[in-house]
């Protein structure tokens, strides 16, 4: 077949109309990214005070970035550090996992394959989270809730990632190439690390990218199996702070709620538009091909 | 017409063993021996897969299924097994039934509007009659980056009547309205979500929609078939198992609704109670009353109904697909 290069080959007149439609919903889209931009200039005060869309009297950025990393010995860093673990162990982890079991399917016609793919499939539609406390209760009893294990080890598993490159692998390595390699004396992982991980590669930042994503803005799991404040992702961090505002004791912190936010979504947001041409394509990896 | 074998990520789960089949290995076995040497040696990467997945799967889901057959024994602080009674409990428990209906009422009116939207968005996008279509396509993407955490607690500021821009809206048209009151917390919940996860649908259709060969289009102009028409005969037909994928995770998303109303029960308590949804219940059940057992059962109770749900649509949109 041949790929589209124009969006439509009877190349129709660009509509001012559709145009100023899709802006309404770019604005839908984009007013809570500035009403949390501009709210993180503003003094817990101002935040009262001000129109939402609108600066504050003060421009307090700059102070409230320094007292949301050192508030409370600076545990906010310290919850960064943790996202950073779950995330370069947990999603790096999970997408080696789904690259080698995504090739593994993909290339290899081994007893017992049909079965794994039926095993699969039938418990991806469990909803996750009607696992979660079943899990919590067997972490428990295993000694592992409470530990960085208890989020690293289920953040290892990435269904959708080893679906994706079930079917990328199948098409971007050439049997001919293996066939090749295993005449030459390779051995089937060398094999793997030196030839396939490279032709897998755009697969690989996709299904990392959204491995990175799950981890990074993983809640649930992290609420349920950390007790302790110091092991905390900067989601249940966050929500903690959100939650002091209310109660008996009360010590609202907006101010480094909104602040902590941006912080948190800023790395992500800068990935995803940086690493844009990489995940746009693998994702429509098995399209190109019919 | 009915969906060529292009299979983006999104058409596929439901063609995942067909073109597993036909695609994969390639060599089929040489005759009288069934398994080459080096096939078996699949395992090598798929079994460290498959030996996390046993543990955090399918482990979870035996130990569930067996704990829901026991009962605590409050004076003994031991176990009894109870056979199927916890499950004739959570059938007709008010509690669990009210949160049930609440993610349905959920599923049917949000869902709609959440894939329409995308629909449109990746239709319009995909037209070649916008100005500035990549810009598009990657903003309303992007909200699909941001933490749910982190939207559940912009979006909870906004709504408040203190500060944000429910105050603001309110003052500018004179109405009255609080997002975060009874009525009109469930359709807030709704946005939250609706923002969160549009442009990821619409991603999942645009990818698809990339999937339609040319000539089809240069066909169909020379039929003479306007814009409309193409996008009703052509467009929609190719999106089908792009729609029934994006429904189906719909459905599980859907059924699964924790994070939102659990974070904005901090904001207000008093409207969302601890079984507003069957995840919270069964987290409520076991964080707060410590009933594991039961709370295992409304679980595997919550995960049979969405597989039920699941298989019925998909059901229904495979057989849509063989008309």
């Amino acid at each position: 077949m041949t790929r589209r290069v124009s969006t439509s080959p009877l190349a129709p007149r660009r509509s001012p109309l559709l145009t100023v439609l899709m802006a309404l919903f770019l604005i839908y889209t984009l007013v809570p990214l500035v009403w949390l931009i501009l709210s993180a200039t503003k003094t817990q005060a101002d935040l009262f005070s001000s129109p939402g869309l609108w600066v504050g009297d003060h421009f307090a950025f700059f102070s409230n970035v320094h007292d949301t990393l050192t508030y409370r010995d600076g545990i906010f860093l310290r919850w960064l550090a943790n996202t950073l673990l779950y995330v370069v162990v947990g999603a790096g982890g999970a997408t080696l996992l789904a690259t080698a079991a995504g090739y593994g399917l993909a290339k290899y016609r081994f007893p017992g394959r049909r079965a794994v793919f039926a095993v699969i499939l039938g418990a991806v539609a469990v909803p996750g989270t009607a696992l979660a406390v079943p899990t919590f209760l067997m972490f428990s009893n295993m000694g592992l809730t409470n530990t960085v294990w208890a989020i690293i080890i289920p953040s290892l598993i990435s269904p959708f990632g080893l679906y994706l490159m079930w079917v990328y692998a199948a098409d971007a390595v050439p049997d001919e190439l293996l066939e090749a390699a295993r005449i030459d004396g390779a051995g089937e992982i060398r094999i793997f690390f030196t030839v396939v991980l490279r032709l897998l590669a755009p697969g690989i930042v996709t299904v990392l990218l959204f491995a990175v994503v799950s981890t990074w803005n993983n809640y649930f799991l992290p609420l349920i199996m950390l007790s302790e404040p110091k092991l905390y992702p900067l989601t249940v961090g966050l929500t903690q702070w959100s939650g002091q505002a209310t109660g008996a004791n009360a010590q609202p912190v907006y101010n480094l709620v909104v602040t902590g936010s941006l912080l948190t979504i800023a790395p992500l947001v800068i990935a995803f538009i940086l690493l844009q041409r990489f995940w746009q394509s693998g994702l429509s990896a098995g399209s190109v091909k019919q | 017409m009915a969906v060529k074998g292009g299979g983006t990520v999104s058409q596929g789960v439901t063609q995942l063993e067909s073109r597993g089949e036909t695609r994969g290995g390639a060599r089929s076995p040489a005759p009288g021996r069934r398994w080459s040497r080096s096939d078996t040696k699949g395992w090598i990467f798929v079994g460290p897969f498959l030996a996390v997945f046993a543990l955090t799967f399918l482990a979870p889901i035996g130990y569930a299924a067996y704990l829901s057959l026991f009962r605590a024994q409050a004076f003994f602080g031991t176990t009894e097994f109870v056979g199927l009674d916890n499950y004739v409990d959570v059938f007709t428990d008010d509690k669990f039934w009210d949160g049930s209906l609440r993610v349905l009422l959920f599923f049917v009116v949000q869902v709609p509007i959440m894939l329409g939207l995308a629909l449109v968005a990746a239709l319009a996008i995909d037209s070649a009659r916008l100005y500035a279509s990549s810009f598009f396509r990657l903003v309303i993407f992007l909200p699909y980056a941001v933490p749910g955490v982190v939207a559940v607690l912009m979006w909870g500021f906004m709504y408040g009547t203190n500060f944000g821009l429910a105050a603001d809206l309110n003052d500018l048209f004179g109405t009255s309205i609080a997002p975060l009151s009874k009525n009109w917390m469930l359709a807030s919940i709704a946005n939250i979500v609706t923002w969160e996860f549009v442009g990821y649908n619409m991603l999942i259709f645009y990818s698809a929609l990339r999937t339609v060969p040319d000539d089809i289009y240069e066909a169909a102009a020379l039929d003479g078939a306007g814009a409309m028409r193409t996008v009703l005969s052509i467009k929609i037909p190719a999106l089908r198992g792009a729609i029934l994928i994006a429904t189906i995770f719909s459905i599980i998303g859907t059924f699964q609704l924790f994070n939102e109303p659990n974070i904005l029960r901090t904001l207000e308590p008093n409207v969302i109670t601890t079984y507003y949804t069957p995840n919270l219940y069964a987290y409520n059940l076991s964080f707060g009353g410590q009933q594991y057992n039961y709370s295992a059962t409304v679980a595997i109770v919550m995960g049979l109904l969405t597989a039920v749900i699941a298989y019925a649509v998909q059901l229904r949109g495979t057989r849509e697909a063989m008309k």
